[in-house]
């Protein structure tokens, strides 16, 4: 129960180091990820604040997953009063293992945060073995 | 910066050099003050408050919270935002490799410097992004004045 009476603390935001320069003259930050494993796949969830689901990119080229997010509608025209953290897109990029079936990839985006499924390949689904006694 | 000798009788100004310190020292100020104030108040979340004619709107980043999670309160001149951002439901026997994304509660006050009115304030939950809109009553907003000729 520990874990559910934490309070947020607030983190800044990291940028991303990019080898090509950006178009739009905004920052580009590093979101925040959480990868975890299940018996068939690999899940990524991805914070991506700002990124409506149709500005959501998602690469896959060789091993190399890259997950860009652009960034719309966050008050152009309204005077900043405020600014207490930065608006900006989001990338990031990954080395993906040989025991992902990337022709099965499945990727939803819901109140920010992108869902990635990478399904294992059967080969590299998790096996028991058994220890034989002799 | 440029180095100025200070020893040689003929190139050492008092005034000009209190005048180069001034500068200096203006300089100095400006860019401390018009730095932008990220993460002024280290309460989550982190805002941004921007306002046109019509009204302030208070942004904060809630990516993966729920709406329903969401409380907002308004009194006078204060905001509370307030809820919490639960973990997913991701099942049993799982191993994590990564885990930056954070969770827990929140609140956070805000205050503004005008009276709301609570009637009127509404907020919006799009993409993970929560704006506050706060309208300005019409004693705030700014008037045009006409100048009468006589």
């Amino acid at each position: 129960m520990m874990a559910a009476e934490k309070e947020l603390q607030v983190k800044e935001k990291q940028q991303a180091q990019q080898q090509a320069e950006s178009t739009r003259d905004i920052p580009v930050y590093i979101p925040d990820v959480d990868i975890y494993e299940t018996q068939d796949a690999l899940v990524m969830l991805v914070d991506m604040p700002g990124v409506a689901p149709q500005d959501v990119n998602i690469d896959l080229k060789d091993d190399t997953l890259t997950i860009r997010g652009t960034v719309s509608d966050y008050g152009l025209g309204e005077t900043p009063v405020l600014m207490e953290y930065g608006v900006g897109d989001y990338f990031r990029e990954f080395t993906l293992g040989h025991y992902i079936d990337q022709s099965k990839i499945e990727a939803t985006m819901k109140d920010g945060v992108l869902k990635l499924v990478l399904p294992k390949v059967d080969r590299a689904k998790a096996r028991k073995i058994e220890v034989k006694a002799e | 910066m440029a180095i100025t000798r200070w020893s040689s009788p003929s190139t050492f100004k008092p005034l000009e050099e209190l005048e180069r310190l001034r500068r200096e020292m203006d300089r100095l100020f400006d860019n401390v003050m018009s730095r932008r104030s990220w993460l002024t108040a280290k309460v989550y979340p982190p805002i941004n408050i921007t306002e046109d004619k019509d009204a302030y709107y208070i942004r904060a980043e809630l990516p993966g919270v729920k709406p329903e999670d969401i409380e907002i309160s308004v009194e006078a001149d204060t905001v509370i935002i307030g809820g919490e951002r639960k973990a997913e439901d991701v099942g049993t026997n799982v191993t994590y490799h990564r885990k930056e994304r954070e969770t827990g509660k929140f609140k956070r006050a805000v205050r503004l410097p005008t009276q709301m009115d609570p009637d009127k304030v509404e907020a919006k939950f799009k993409n993970g992004i929560l704006t506050v809109i706060l309208p300005k009553s019409e004693g705030s907003k700014p008037r045009q004045i006409q100048v009468k000729a006589e």
